[in-house]
């Protein structure tokens, strides 16, 4: 666990070179490099393949791209943003059991069933 | 960091983090109900938006933000012009969503305190933060425990449970600080009427836990944060009560002490307290790198409820309440302490001085109201509809009707046992008190069967009164009154 954990533990580094290749998206510098891509994967508990971790990178890439096309959308005036909107604390009928469980790939007595996770 | 030796002393650092459900009827985003399930059936308390289903927004319950304004009343803490939610991103299955709605950087209560008095000595805790959140739901590792489970049941009836997180300065110096921090947090919030602590899971506590060298503890008790970055600390969490805070702290300190004895390092880590084993154990998960992306719901608009403050009043709470008690009626601190243990024990208290001798309804209600209760693993709210039934009881010793003993030893018990009033027992065990013929006749045979002692009281003896009156007490079964019996013999005796 400390072999692995250790590059993460020592973050510092890499990430403090993402932050640099965020400020200067645009710039040509990768935006998102492999160790971004595992570290995402691994949150959302999803394995990759090193190509695929290469792959995703480019296209992490691509997408924040996109994204740039805001810069281009003039300023405009908005509408006040909304505060205070709460509901009363008042019981409204809910799902039944089985309309919960309805698109659950796996039930068990009426819980949702799913992998062990620890 | 330099190398310590083991014999240098360490003082214990203790930062808590509470989560404790808030008393509402519905959920903190969603209308579902938050009253416990019948027959605890899963999965029976949700809808749309608690399931995270696709589409569904999440709406904030009014009295879940009244609950924190008060809570932030109650531990004097700063409510902001302006508070907001974020997601907290994780990747659970008792998260439907995959993110919890919490707060982030601008939380609903800030910079609050909470006195707490410990052997006598008073602590005051700075309060961090507090902020609103949901809860998640629950799950079980089916098929064995946490490390050998073959999957997993999820169950999101409590899932968007109000909750509201209470972060502590590091301020605690013992494990018994920490427990009467809790005890003392829990009886403010049941003073608000905003947590029921006998609700199974209403109470989660997590604590920072870590050792520095004692020299680096300031005259005012604080340490300066240098010290507390510098030092490796073991997040401890799964505790579930004041008495499992003070056992799970005293564990893990006992723990650290030797890891440094031993010349070892503390690892910077997250323990879980084993109830059952007494233990902590590491967690060893990777979750330790805590990630958790925070960004701005953007289906939640920012509250701005810092006048709210004035607007939401907030009972006495106990430690104003305690005071008045001993001013108001003349208490002492122990009675005071007692009778207001919580608000509905003080409720009762102040109804029945309202009607009689202060002095006389606090020890009724502060001794044997209350010990027989807890004798029987009862409590006030189990009694206090009856609260007629037993100012009737008071009302009959303080008339003289009925012998302090007899209320005492008989009546009440009966009334908690067998849910009877006061009147129905004495008519059944005949305990009223002696008519005053009866009494008469018994102090007359007294006196002539017990030539003796008559004659030991003429020769100036007052311990032979006491044996005749002893003797009246028991031809009458202990319905006479003692000092209306002293007295009759006194008089014929003398007359």
């Amino acid at each position: 666990m400390t072999d692995t954990s250790d590059p993460d533990g020592e973050s510092a580094g890499p990430d403090a070179g993402d932050a640099d290749g965020d400020t200067k998206a645009g710039s040509g510098e990768p935006v998102v490099d492999a160790a971004e891509v595992e570290h995402v994967a691994e949150l959302a508990r999803v394995r990759l393949a090193e190509e695929e971790t290469e792959t995703f990178a480019d296209q992490f890439a691509e997408i924040l791209e996109y994204f740039e096309a805001l810069d281009e959308v003039p300023d405009l005036d908005r509408e006040e943003e909304l505060v205070n909107v709460m509901r009363a604390d008042e019981v409204e009928a809910g799902l039944a059991q089985e309309e919960a469980l309805a698109n659950a790939a796996e039930t068990e007595d009426g819980f949702f069933k799913g992998p062990k996770v620890s | 960091m330099s190398t310590r030796t083991a014999s240098e002393e360490r003082a214990v650092v203790i930062g808590l983090e509470v989560h404790v459900q808030l008393e509402t009827d519905t959920k903190v985003f969603c209308g579902c109900s938050t009253e416990p399930a019948d027959d605890e059936e899963p999965n029976t308390r949700t809808c749309p938006t608690c399931l995270g289903l696709p589409g569904a927004l999440p709406v904030l319950n009014e009295a879940a933000v009244e609950a924190a304004v008060k809570i932030g009343k109650a531990l004097d803490a700063d409510i902001p012009e302006t508070t907001t939610f974020h997601r907290k991103n994780y990747y659970y299955p008792d998260l439907p969503k995959n993110f919890q709605l919490t707060q982030y950087d601008a939380p609903i209560c800030a910079d609050g305190e909470l006195e707490v008095s410990v052997d006598g000595e008073r602590r005051t805790i700075g309060i961090t933060r507090a902020h609103l959140e949901e809860d998640p739901g629950s799950i079980q590792h089916a098929g064995g425990s946490i490390e050998s489970a073959t999957h997993t049941l999820v169950n999101y009836n409590r899932a968007g449970t109000p909750l509201m997180e209470v972060v502590t300065e590091p301020d605690f110096r013992s494990p018994a600080e920490t427990r009467a921090f809790l005890a003392k947090l829990e009886e403010v919030l049941e003073y608000l009427g905003v947590f029921d602590a006998t609700r199974d899971g209403s109470l989660r506590v997590d604590a920072n836990v870590s050792l520095v060298d004692a020299d680096e503890v300031t005259e005012d008790g604080s340490v300066p944060e240098a010290v507390l970055a510098d030092a490796n600390r073991a997040e401890v969490k799964n505790i579930s009560s004041h008495k499992g805070a003070e056992k799970a702290l005293a564990y893990e300190i006992t723990r650290q002490r030797n890891v440094l004895r031993r010349g070892r390092e503390i690892e910077q880590e997250t323990r879980h307290w084993d109830e059952g084993r007494g233990v902590t154990v590491s967690m060893r998960s990777k979750e330790a790198e805590k990630d958790y992306r925070y960004f701005r719901e953007a289906d939640l608009p920012a509250l701005e409820v810092s006048d709210w403050k004035d607007r939401i009043p907030i009972p006495e709470l106990p430690d104003a309440r305690r005071e008045r008690f001993r001013t108001e009626y003349g208490l002492d601190d122990e009675a005071a302490s007692k009778l207001t243990s919580t608000k509905e024990v003080a409720d009762f208290f102040e109804d029945v001085a309202g009607e009689y001798d202060p002095e006389l309804a606090a020890t009724w209600v502060a001794d044997n109201l209350l010990g027989e209760l807890n004798y029987r693993e009862m409590e006030i709210t189990d009694v206090t509809d009856r609260l007629d039934e037993f100012t009737r009881l008071v009302e009959l010793v303080d008339a003289g009707e009925l012998t302090v003993k007899n209320a005492e030893e008989v009546v009440l018990r009966e009334m908690l046992d067998e849910g009877e009033d006061p009147e129905s027992v004495i008519e059944r065990e005949g305990l009223g008190k002696a008519e005053s013929d009866e009494v008469e006749t018994a102090v007359e045979a007294a006196i002539e069967e017990n030539p003796d002692a008559v004659a030991d009281y003429h020769d100036g003896d007052e311990g032979a009164i006491n044996f005749l009156v002893g003797q009246v007490m028991q031809a009458t079964g202990g319905s006479a009154d003692p000092g209306q019996v002293n007295g009759l013999l006194r008089e014929r005796l003398d007359g």
